[in-house]
C-alpha cells in the first residue's frame, strides 16, 4: 500500500472512529460536526471531478448546494404544511422521505449543472470563473427575491425527514447515512478516474486540441462533468438541509462556493481523498479556532495564502508526497 | 408612469453604472497587464469606504475623505502587490482566485477586528445635499448628478492617460506584448505594481463615493465586485471602453428592470403576483443580459481573447 | 490518375495585413508521402491547421475522402480517418504513455461515455493502443509518465496516438524535429513504411529525411506554393534554389 492509499484508509478510520466514540462518551454535539464535516467532503468531492478531473475552476457551485438544500426544503414544506406541491397532472403533496428528496435534489442540480454549463463552457479561463460566479450570485438573488419559500428569511422544516428502517433524528444514525453517501460517492469518483470518460476528461483538462484531433468532444466531456459534479454537489445541498433542519439564501452565497473550493486546496486538488481531509480539517479548524478567536477566518485566510503560494499539493501532498503516475 | 420617473431612473441607472465602472476599469486593467483574476478588488473598495469614513468622522472634511480612500486603498494594494499578488503572476488561475480569496478573509475579518461589525456612516457633504432641478423639471439629488459627473470625468481621465502618456504606451504595450515591453528598457515589476495601485485607488474611490449613500460596513465590496465582473464579462476582458459601456448597460438593466420587470408583468397577471415575479426576475435581470452577450459574442462585446 | 485522399483547394487565410496562405492548392494521392517544405513563417502550420479544422479558411476547399469538409470540424475529419500529428508535442503530460495512446484507441473507437468500468479492462482498446506502442518501439515506456519522456520519445508517442486512430490519411507536423540523427533515421525507416497503409502529408525541415522520403515535394514561399513536384524536379528548379534551397544549405 503506497503512502496516499494509507492516508485514506486513515482518513476513513477516523470517520468512523471519532463519532464511534462520540458517541460512547455522550458527544453529540462532536457527532453533529463530524456530519457537517462529512456532508461539506460530500459538496467537495462533487466540485473536486470538475475541478480536479476536469480542471473546470467553477467559483458557483454553491448554486448547486443550494437547489439540493431547496429540493429539501419546498419537499417537505409542503408535506409539513398539507399544502400541495401540484395538483396538476397528478396530485403530489411533497414528501419527508429522504431518497425522494435526495433523488429530487440530483435531478434538479444536474438540470441546473447542464444548463449552466452549456452557457459558460462556450468560454474559457477566467471568464469561466466569473461566469460561474455570476450565476451563483443570481441564484442568491432569485432566492432572496421570491416570496413563496421564505425569501431572504429561508424555510424550517419542524422535523428532520425520514429514512425506511432508521430514526434519522438519532445524531448517529444520520451521520451513518451521510457517510455511507460519501462512501458511495468516493467510489464512483475513484471509478470514474480510471474510466473510460475519466481518461478523456483528463486530457480534455490537459489538451483540448489532442483530443478533438482524436474525434472526440472536451466541450461535451466536460459539460458531463460538470453536471455529475453539480449533482453531487446537490445531494450534498439536500443533507445539509437535512442536518440544519432550516434551507436560507445563504447556502446560494458566493462565500459558499468558495469554501467549498477551500476545502479541496486545503485538502489537495485532484486526490481522491483531498475534499475529505481539506472538509474535515475546515471544520475542526473552525470549532477549534472559533473558540479561541471569533476573527478566526483571518488565520483560515493565512493558511490558505500559505498552502497556495508553498504547499500545493495541500494535506494530502503534505503526507504522500507528489501525485504518481497511475495506471 | 410618468416620464419624470423614468428620467429619474435612468439618472440612477447612469449612476449605479459609473460607479460600476471604477471598479471594473481596475479589474480589467488588472487582468489585461498582469493577466491577473483578483476576487480582493472587492476589499480595496471597502478599505477606501471605511478610510474616508474614518478620516471624514476625524476631521468633518468629505474632500479629504475622499482623498483619504484614494491614498488608503492605493497604498494597501501597493502593499499587497509587493508582498503577495506579484507571485501570483506566473501561476494558474486557480491559485489567483484561491490567494485572493484569502485575502478577501484577512480583509474582512481585519476591518471587523479594528471597527467592529457596525455599519459607520458617511455623510454627504452639505454643499452637495438636497436637490437640483433639472431642464424638463425632473428632481433630482445633486450627490448623486456629481457621482455621475465626477464618474464620467474619471473615465475620460483614464483614457487621456493610457492613449496620451507614457504610462499609458507601457500599459498598452504590457497588455499586448509581454516580451517587448521588457524589451523596451520598462521595468516591468515597477509598472504591475503602479497599475495595481491605480485600480487599487481607483475601487476604493468608488467604495468612498458609495459609502455615502449607502452605509459602511464589512462585506460591501463582494457583491460590488461580483456585478464587476459580470461588467468585464460582457465588455470584454482588458478593454476599458468595453468596460464603459457595459458598466452603463448593467447600471441602466439593474435599475430599470427593477422598475419595468413588476410592470410588464402586471399586463398579463394579477398586479400582487406582478410585482413578486417581476421583481424576482428584475434581480436576475443583468445575468440574463450577461448569458444573452456571452451565447451572441463569448469574449464580451469588445474582448479579442477569452 | 487515382482520385487525391486529401485534396486542398485555393486555401487563403489572412491575419489582419499578413497573408499566411495564399491561394495554396496542395493534395495527397494513396500510397504516397508529399512533403510540404519552406522557410519559417512560410505559412506551413497555418496550411495544416486548416487541412486539419482548427482554422477556418477565408477562402478555398479541403476534400478528404471525395467530400468537401470545408466546414466540418477537426472532430468530423479526424473521425473521418485525419491523423494529425503536431509540432509541439500535445500530450497529456501528466498521465502515462499507456494513457495517452488509450485516448487514441478511445477516440477510434467513439465511445468515451463509460463511466464505472475501468478502462484497463477493455481489451479492444488496450490491444490497440498497445500495438501502437510496440510500432513505435514504446513498448517499455506504457507506464511512464508523459512528462518524464525524452523529446524524442515524445515525438515517437506523438506517431503513435495517430497510429492507434487508423487513419486513412497522416498529417504530421515535423515530426523530426529536434530528434537526432538516430533518431530521424529510424522514424524515416518507418514512415517509409507507414504510407503503405495510409499516405502521409509531411511537413518537416529536415531535408534528408525529405528527399530520402518524398514521392513528391511543395515548397511554401510566403504563403504561396512556388513548386510542386518529384524530388529531382524540385531539386533541379531555379526558382526554389533562389527563394529556399539557396538560403539554407
Amino acid at each position: 500500500m503506497n503512502r496516499e492509499a494509507l492516508f485514506n484508509t486513515a482518513v476513513l478510520a477516523l470517520l468512523v472512529a471519532v463519532p464511534t466514540w462520540a458517541l460512547w462518551a455522550d458527544e453529540p454535539f462532536t457527532i453533529t460536526l463530524a456530519t457537517r464535516a462529512v456532508i461539506f467532503a460530500l459538496a467537495a468531492v462533487g466540485l473536486n471531478i470538475a475541478l480536479g478531473l476536469g480542471g473546470l475552476v467553477s467559483l458557483g457551485h454553491a448554486v448547486y448546494f443550494g437547489i439540493g438544500g431547496y429540493a429539501m426544503g419546498i419537499l417537505a414544506h409542503h408535506a409539513q404544511s398539507y399544502t400541495p406541491l401540484m395538483e396538476w397532472p397528478f396530485l403530489f403533496e411533497g414528501t419527508k422521505s429522504m431518497p425522494v428528496i435526495w433523488l429530487a435534489a440530483v435531478l434538479a442540480s444536474a438540470l441546473a449543472a447542464l444548463l449552466i454549463g452549456l452557457l459558460s463552457l462556450r468560454t474559457a479561463g477566467v471568464y469561466f470563473i466569473m461566469i460561474t460566479l455570476a450565476f451563483g450570485q443570481m441564484a442568491y438573488f432569485f432566492t432572496i427575491s421570491w416570496p413563496a419559500y421564505g425569501g431572504e428569511d429561508g424555510l424550517s422544516i419542524y422535523v428532520r425527514n425520514g429514512f425506511p428502517g432508521l430514526n434519522t433524528l438519532v445524531p448517529i444514525q444520520f451521520y451513518g447515512i451521510c457517510l455511507a453517501l460519501l462512501c458511495v460517492v468516493l467510489w464512483l469518483n475513484w471509478r470514474l478516474a480510471k474510466s473510460p470518460f475519466g481518461l478523456a476528461l483528463g486530457a480534455a483538462r490537459q489538451v483540448p486540441q489532442r483530443v478533438e484531433t482524436v474525434g472526440l468532444d472536451p466541450m461535451r466531456l466536460k459539460l458531463v462533468a460538470l453536471v455529475i459534479s453539480g449533482a453531487i454537489t446537490g445531494l450534498a445541498g439536500a443533507l445539509f438541509a437535512d442536518l440544519n433542519r432550516f434551507v436560507s439564501p445563504t447556502m446560494f452565497s458566493w462565500q459558499m462556493s468558495g469554501e467549498i473550493m477551500i476545502f479541496i486546496i486545503l485538502g489537495g486538488v485532484g486526490r481522491l481523498f483531498g475534499p475529505v481531509a481539506g472538509a474535515a480539517l475546515y471544520v475542526l479548524l473552525e470549532h477549534l479556532l472559533g473558540g479561541i478567536n471569533e476573527h478566526w477566518q483571518i488565520f483560515l485566510g493565512a493558511a490558505l495564502l500559505f498552502v497556495v503560494l508553498f504547499g500545493r499539493g495541500g494535506l494530502v501532498g503534505l503526507v504522500a508526497g507528489r501525485e504518481q503516475a497511475h495506471d | 408612469m410618468s416620464a419624470l420617473l423614468i428620467a429619474e431612473q435612468v439618472l440612477n441607472g447612469l449612476q449605479f453604472g459609473v460607479m460600476l465602472f471604477l471598479m471594473a476599469a481596475g479589474l480589467t486593467l488588472i487582468f489585461g497587464v498582469m493577466g491577473l483574476i483578483n476576487l480582493a478588488h472587492g476589499s480595496l473598495y471597502m478599505i477606501g469606504a471605511f478610510a474616508a469614513a474614518a478620516v471624514a468622522g476625524a476631521t468633518g472634511s468629505f474632500l479629504l475623505a475622499l482623498l483619504a480612500a484614494l491614498v488608503a486603498a492605493a497604498l494597501a494594494g501597493a502593499l499587497v502587490e509587493l508582498a503577495i499578488i506579484r507571485r501570483l503572476y506566473n501561476k494558474d488561475h486557480l491559485d489567483q482566485v484561491l490567494a485572493t480569496f484569502a485575502l478577501i478573509l484577512i480583509f474582512s475579518e481585519g476591518t471587523r477586528w479594528l471597527f467592529g461589525s457596525f455599519p459607520l456612516y458617511l455623510d454627504t457633504p452639505d454643499w452637495l445635499s438636497g436637490p437640483v432641478r433639472l431642464p424638463g423639471g425632473v428632481l433630482y439629488p445633486a450627490y448623486r448628478l456629481a457621482l455621475i459627473v465626477f464618474g464620467f470625468a474619471v473615465a475620460a481621465g483614464l483614457w487621456l492617460l493610457i492613449t496620451r502618456t507614457r504610462l499609458g504606451i507601457k500599459i498598452r504595450a504590457g497588455e499586448n506584448d509581454r516580451e517587448m515591453i521588457a524589451a523596451l528598457g520598462v521595468d516591468i515589476t515597477r509598472l504591475y505594481t503602479l497599475v495595481f495601485a491605480l485600480g487599487a485607488g481607483l475601487a476604493g474611490l468608488a467604495g468612498a463615493l458609495v459609502g455615502a449613500i449607502q452605509s459602511v460596513q464589512v462585506g460591501m465590496g463582494e457583491p460590488v465586485l461580483i456585478l464587476a465582473f459580470v461588467v468585464i464579462v460582457i465588455g470584454g476582458i482588458g478593454s476599458i471602453g468595453g468596460a464603459l459601456v457595459a458598466a452603463l448597460l448593467v447600471g441602466l438593466t439593474d435599475t430599470l428592470g427593477g422598475i419595468f420587470l413588476p410592470e410588464a408583468f402586471k399586463l398579463f397577471m394579477d398586479p400582487a403576483k406582478a410585482t413578486t415575479v417581476g421583481s424576482a426576475f428584475a434581480s436576475m435581470a443583468i445575468y440574463i443580459l450577461m448569458a444573452a452577450v456571452l451565447v451572441w459574442r463569448p469574449t464580451g462585446l469588445f474582448g479579442a481573447r477569452g | 490518375m487515382t482520385e487525391p485522399v486529401l485534396a486542398a483547394r485555393g486555401l487563403t487565410k489572412s491575419f489582419g495585413a499578413l497573408r499566411a496562405c495564399d491561394e495554396v492548392s496542395v493534395d495527397l494521392r494513396p500510397g504516397e508521402i508529399h512533403a510540404i517544405i519552406g522557410p519559417n513563417g512560410a505559412g506551413k502550420s497555418t496550411l495544416i491547421a486548416q487541412i486539419c479544422g482548427a482554422l477556418a479558411p477565408d477562402s478555398g476547399t479541403v476534400h478528404f475522402l471525395g467530400r468537401d469538409v470545408t466546414r466540418e470540424t477537426t472532430r468530423t475529419r479526424a473521425r473521418m480517418g485525419l491523423g494529425r500529428t503536431f509540432q509541439i508535442s500535445a500530450l497529456a503530460m501528466q498521465d502515462t504513455v499507456l494513457q495517452n495512446v488509450l485516448l487514441g484507441a478511445l477516440g477510434r473507437a467513439g465511445r468515451p461515455w463509460q463511466f464505472l468500468r475501468p478502462v484497463l479492462r477493455d481489451s479492444t482498446l488496450r490491444d490497440r493502443a498497445e500495438a501502437a506502442l510496440a510500432r513505435t518501439g514504446l513498448t517499455e515506456m506504457a507506464a511512464t509518465r508523459t512528462a518524464d519522456l525524452s523529446h524524442g520519445q515524445r515525438r515517437q508517442l506523438e506517431v503513435a496516438v495517430a497510429l492507434t486512430l487508423e487513419p486513412r490519411a497522416f498529417v504530421m507536423d515535423e515530426p523530426m524535429a529536434g530528434l537526432g540523427a538516430e533518431g530521424s533515421k529510424r522514424l524515416t525507416g518507418f514512415l517509409d513504411e507507414l504510407r503503405a497503409e495510409a499516405p502521409i502529408l509531411l511537413v518537416e525541415h529536415d531535408m534528408d529525411a525529405v528527399f530520402a522520403l518524398a514521392d513528391r515535394i511543395s515548397v511554401l514561399v510566403y504563403g504561396r506554393v512556388i513548386a510542386t513536384g518529384t524530388v529531382e524536379e524540385i531539386r533541379g528548379d531555379r526558382e526554389v534554389q533562389i527563394a529556399y534551397l539557396g538560403e539554407t544549405p
